[in-house]
């Protein structure tokens, strides 16, 4: 009689349970957030690839002749063989003669290869420290003080003390915008760490002689995945505003470079006469930075609720 | 005399529907009751059973997922589930009020414990601060808290459980309701202050004549406080009548398997001692915790003190204990899931407490234990299978050979053996304890211990488990240590019982000797306060 | 509550020491003679000797450092070679416009952005919730810089309303000082009422779903007395949480916003120094902006107590 009172339950239960769990990546997939964002971010991404098929013309290029061309202007310019040919300028061009238009769809490049970058490095790195942290009792002391102390300094501030020490590169812009952002994805993983590890099931993993490795990389780490991938997003879409507010201010990447900050630093001396070297840019660059959030916002509801609940 | 008949609260033909895609429609179905003037009617069941959906429908709170379909809810005579929301806000803490199961988080951390019942009599009442205030002392007094105008400005967290709910008490008497709904409020606390609790929720019922909805799944709290019982199950009532024909007369076979699963408080005779062979044996075992900080005075707990067991093959040992004693950091201690500060722990002739970790992993094997929560006890990303087979593999056993002994265990806790490749959602509360159960036989220890191991479950979940467990001890010869609150599940599984309060122990003897006649006086009130202890469920008078 | 603020206080004295040796490091960690690298570009040989000497280059690093915490400790940020001051003057004369601007910032932003985020999780799920929800992702999304241009274009350029650029000081002409604050203060308000209007929303929803709530309106209390009594002030330490930790956003965006608007502040010095390699005028930049960063927090961390009678650590 019990035992048949427990089945039923069982059977419904079973039943509600299991299209609960397993389809927590494909919910994520079906996101409204994470589809509209995602697609967005696609197109920002063949047009990076396509940059060169989509009717650019070189982005470094200089044509003293077509110097501070508002959009939409016709002009005549000279090929490498000697001969004129026509176009249309659809964002006009900078100060130095350079298609605006290239420059702004060959940044798009510029701009995604820093937040992927930028994103990757700083969860590798903070993934690594911040489990020596979890697991380390002596070592975590040291390593919170430091992540403390660089907390401490303005995220901002901090990558242009370090671009200020280096020479500005891509490189050394990536990795300058990688530093702060190490110290939370560390928190981050300490924290997933030190709440997992009080879970029954890792102290019952603990208690049927599991070794410390296989712990970490088949109980603990897992739980850590979810929110990486939501942090990773929101870092990705903080580090391309960054690199475009160090381009900006002049001690980003060097200002040859077709970078959506570099154009627009460009653009600031004339922007009351001609504003569309600000604007395009400024409209691809929050574009793409509203789309990345957008996304992440999705993958927190769906992967990470308890996350949500804070920021 | 129609008057005084007339019942504070009528519930006719409540049905409340439960959000789409739920795993049924309606979460309560066509139940109907009474609450008359001064009397107390539990409503039992098991949880999913709906009880505390009525609750909530009655005071308006039902959350905005589940919406009342049909039905009558008169308060008085006045039907409040047609009321308007104000109309309801008018009605609450005046006419009826509610408690609830959570002391600890029912009251607002930030404000005084005197200004939230303040608020009330602002609220509903045109009496001046110092009228009101003097009112608040008197309820204060009334439910029995001390110093009441400490308690008055003092916060919620400076109180402790029990006093909490005398607030909650206080704050929902002041204005004499007509009813009181009191949601599982003692589920979340102590034996002892349990049976403080409901021996004021009667009092002052009594003295004022309220009549109380009460809700609880525990049959010994029905047998101590109601006066007509109500059962339900999956949202439809089954059977309500007075207290003593339900409990000593049940018709319907569902209130029947209730009833009898009931563990009885006197331990069944186990025969003598064996000679078995001493598995575990702890010698002055003790943990301290200590925490220091700059400008403090270093705060020690000492959760455990000279604590001296021993168990032998084939024997049950529980630690019983209410919150704090210290029962599951000692059984913790034996599982080294902690290290113990102080004393040994032998298990067989070696000596284990303060064996470094690295020579500690062979004896692992030896010692497992199963815990309370089952749906936080298996690492939910991996198949059950994986689970089982985990521990024997550390050991060296091959895969195959580590599921078939899988595949033999989840036989021998009654389970599919088809089931392995599921992951721990796909199976219920009762189930996941099982596979629990197996993991841990997977190791085949010498010591199994049990951490409050059925403590989460429902009646009738926990009988089967606690079956399985005395027959899988009977079977393989085992050791169990069983950590456990409930005295009743204590009388039934263990052969002899260790009583421990703030950190010691108490009182230590064989089950029939410690249940029947308790020396400690700890133990005794223990004892005294043990819900429904003068009823022998399930022992049914023929029908 | 005396011992509890010694031990905050006691608290911020490593993340201090981390910050110090981040600053001081800075300099060593320069690709070539950090003497040369202080000096300047046309600076003589003499000159660079006078430093190296100065500076106690020639002794060993911990020596060095005592030397620089000590000087720091006394209020010797050393000297700027570029600007021709010591680097103490240069920080007086750029200070207050960065202080107006980040005082003006805060008031509309924590004005605005609180009942902002009360409002939309009040009505969660609403119109209003989802607007407020909407604004702060695009707040988050659109830089600062780009905003500046957007409000300069509309109410400068194209309504004249305001001027384009420029700063007042707030003693010489009062109306002045305060219609050039206007737009750099709302364009660096914008990602900040985006992050606190975030926040508020998430926290008072929490609150909501606690089960003191449920008592409160059990007590039959009306829901606006339940929000503003019973919600809010729980719900005030993350949000008083949120609003210090968005301190080094604000620190990061003064910068930007300074340049746009060509406010002659501690963020435009900033950005000079780094052009000019300035190496002391950074380091004390850097130095005063942490410090003010994490002394903030700390009083943040003090007012908690106000709020919520359990902390008491």
């Amino acid at each position: 009689m019990s035992a048949i009172t427990e089945e039923v339950v069982d059977s419904a239960s079973i039943a509600a349970a299991s299209t609960k769990r397993k389809s927590l990546w494909a919910l994520a997939v079906r996101n409204t957030a994470v589809i509209f964002g995602g697609s967005i971010l696609l197109i920002m991404l063949v047009i990076a690839i396509l940059a060169p098929f989509l009717g650019t013309v070189d982005p470094t290029r200089i044509d003293p002749a077509a110097r501070n061309k508002p959009p939409g202007t016709e002009i005549t310019f000279r090929l490498d063989d000697g001969q004129t040919a026509k176009r249309v300028v659809l964002m006009g061009t900078d100060s130095l003669g350079r298609d605006v238009y290239s420059r702004v769809l060959y940044g798009t490049r510029v701009s995604l290869v820093i937040g992927v970058a930028v994103a990757l490095a700083s969860i590798a790195i903070g993934l690594v420290i911040g489990l020596v942290s979890g697991y380390v009792r002596w070592a975590d002391g040291i390593i919170m003080r430091i992540m403390d102390g660089l907390m401490a300094i303005p995220g901002i501030l901090l990558a242009i003390a370090l671009v200020s020490i280096w020479r500005a590169g891509l490189i050394t812009v990536i990795f300058a915008i990688v530093v702060p952002d190490v110290p939370r994805v560390v928190r981050l993983v300490r924290s997933v760490v030190l709440t997992v590890r009080e879970e029954p099931y890792v102290e019952g993993a603990i208690s049927v002689g599991t070794p410390t490795w296989t712990l970490m990389f088949r109980h603990i780490l897992p739980n850590t995945v979810a929110p990486l991938i939501v942090q990773g997003t929101f870092i990705a879409a903080a580090a391309i505003i960054a690199e475009a507010i160090l381009s900006f201010l002049g001690i980003g990447i060097p200002p040859e470079i077709p970078s959506w900050g570099n154009i627009m630093a460009e653009g600031r001396t004339l922007f009351r006469v001609f504003p569309h070297n600000i604007f395009f840019p400024g409209i691809f660059l929050a574009l793409t930075v509203l789309a990345i959030n957008i996304m992440g916002d999705g993958l927190r509801d769906t992967l990470d609720p308890k996350m949500s609940k804070k920021v | 005399m129609t008057d005084l008949k007339r019942p504070v609260l009528e519930v006719r033909n409540l049905s409340v529907t439960l959000p789409a895609g739920a795993d049924r429609v309606n979460a309560v179905e066509k139940v109907s009751f009474t609450v008359n003037p001064g009397e107390i009617v539990c409503l039992v069941g098991e949880s999913g059973s709906g009880k505390s959906v009525i609750a909530f429908t009655i005071m308006g709170l039902l959350a905005k997922a589940l919406k009342p379909s049909s039905g009558e809810i008169l308060l008085e005579g006045e039907n409040i589930l047609a009321a308007n929301e104000s109309r309801l806000r008018e009605l609450r803490c005046t006419r009826m009020s509610m408690i609830f199961q959570e002391p600890m988080t029912a009251l607002n951390p930030v404000m005084t414990c005197g200004l939230q019942i303040d608020e009330v009599l602002a609220t509903h009442t045109q009496l001046d601060a110092a009228q009101r205030k003097a009112k608040i002392i008197a309820i204060l007094e009334r439910v029995k808290l001390p110093e009441p105008e400490r308690i008055y400005a003092s916060y919620p967290h400076q109180l402790s459980g029990g006093q909490r709910q005398r607030i909650m008490i206080a704050m929902a008497l002041v204005l004499d309701p007509v009813l009181l709904i009191a949601d599982e409020p003692t589920t979340a606390l102590d034996v002892t202050t349990q049976a403080e609790i409901l021996k004021l929720i009667a009092e002052l019922q009594e003295g004022q004549g309220t009549g109380v909805l009460f809700i609880t799944h525990d049959f010994g709290v029905v047998a101590e406080i109601a006066h007509r019982v109500a059962v339900l199950r999956w949202g439809e009532l089954v059977e309500m009548g007075p207290t003593e024909k339900i409990l000593s007369r049940p018709e319907h076979g569902y209130t029947k398997m209730l009833i009898s699963s009931v563990p009885s408080i006197h331990p069944v005779h186990r025969g003598v001692r064996k000679d078995g062979p001493t598995v575990l044996r702890t010698e002055k075992l003790g943990k301290t915790y200590s925490a220091s900080a700059f400008f403090q005075k270093t705060r020690v707990v000492k959760a455990a003190v000279d604590v001296d067991l021993d168990i032998r093959k084939g024997e049950t040992l529980g630690i019983v204990g209410e919150s704090g004693s210290g029962k599951s950091t000692v059984a913790r201690c034996i599982a080294r899931l902690i290290d113990p500060t102080g004393g040994k722990i032998f298990l067989g002739d070696t000596e284990i407490a303060t064996m470094p970790a690295g020579k500690l992993r062979p004896h692992r094997r030896r010692v497992q234990i199963v815990f309370q929560d089952p749906y936080r006890s298996m690492n939910p990303r991996i198949t059950v299978g994986d689970s089982i087979i985990e521990g024997p593999m550390n050991f060296g056993l091959k895969r195959d050979e580590a599921l078939a002994r899988a595949r033999k265990l989840m036989e021998t806790v009654r389970l599919d053996p088809n089931s392995l490749d599921r992951y721990p959602h796909q199976f219920s509360g009762g189930q996941r304890h099982r596979i629990c159960i197996a993991r841990a036989l997977a190791m085949e220890p010498e010591l199994l211990i049990a951490d409050e191991a059925v403590s989460a479950l429902d009646v009738s979940v926990q009988k089967q488990v606690l079956e399985l467990l005395d027959e899988i001890r009977v079977r393989l010869n085992l050791a169990v240590l069983f950590i456990t609150h409930d005295l009743r599940v204590a009388a039934q599984i263990c052969d002899y019982v260790a009583v421990m309060s703030k950190g010691h122990v108490v009182e230590y003897g064989s089950a029939e000797q410690v249940f029947g006649a308790p020396k400690d006086d700890y133990t005794k009130a223990l004892f005294a306060a043990a819900p429904g202890r003068n009823w022998e469920f399930g022992k049914f008078a023929a029908a | 509550m005396l011992d509890f603020i010694a031990r905050r206080l006691i608290a911020i004295i490593p993340v201090l020491t981390v910050v110090a040796v981040f600053v001081f490091l800075m300099l060593r960690l320069t690709p070539g003679d950090p003497a040369a690298v202080i000096a300047g570009d046309n600076a003589t040989s003499d000159q660079i000797a006078d430093i190296r000497t100065k500076l106690g280059l020639d002794e060993p690093i911990w020596t060095q450092f005592v030397i620089w915490i000590g000087n720091i400790l006394q209020g010797n940020f050393g000297e700027s070679f570029f600007f021709k001051k010591t680097v103490a003057e240069l920080i007086a004369q750029r200070v207050e416009p960065t202080l107006a601007l980040a005082v003006c910032t805060l008031v509309i932003a924590v004005t605005v952005a609180v009942p902002m985020g009360i409002l939309a999780a009040y009505r969660h799920g609403s119109l209003i919730d989802r607007f407020v929800m909407a604004f702060s992702v695009l707040g988050f999304s659109v830089p600062v810089f780009v905003i500046g241009y957007c409000l300069i274009y509309v109410f400068a350029i194209e309504l004249g309303w305001l001027p384009v650029q420029g700063y007042v000081r707030i003693g010489v002409n009062f109306w002045g000082f305060l219609e050039r604050m206007v737009l750099p203060s709302v364009t660096l308000a914008v990602i900040f009422v985006a992050l606190i209007a975030r926040m508020t929303r998430a926290s008072v929803l929490e609150v909501l779903n606690e089960d003191y709530i449920r008592t409160a309106r059990a007590k039959g209390l009306s829901n606006r007395v339940v929000l503003m009594r019973h919600a809010l002030r729980n719900a005030a330490v993350p949000i008083l949480t949120v609003i210090g930790l968005g301190i080094a956003g604000l620190i990061g965006g003064a910068v930007v916003t300074e340049s746009v608007y060509g406010l002659p502040g501690l963020g435009r010095l900033t950005v000079e120094a780094v052009l000019s390699r300035d190496f002391p005028t950074i380091q004390t930049v850097i130095l005063l902006f942490s410090v003010v960063y994490v002394v903030i927090n700390l009083l943040i961390d003090i007012s908690y107590t106000l709020f919520d009678p359990r902390i008491r650590y």
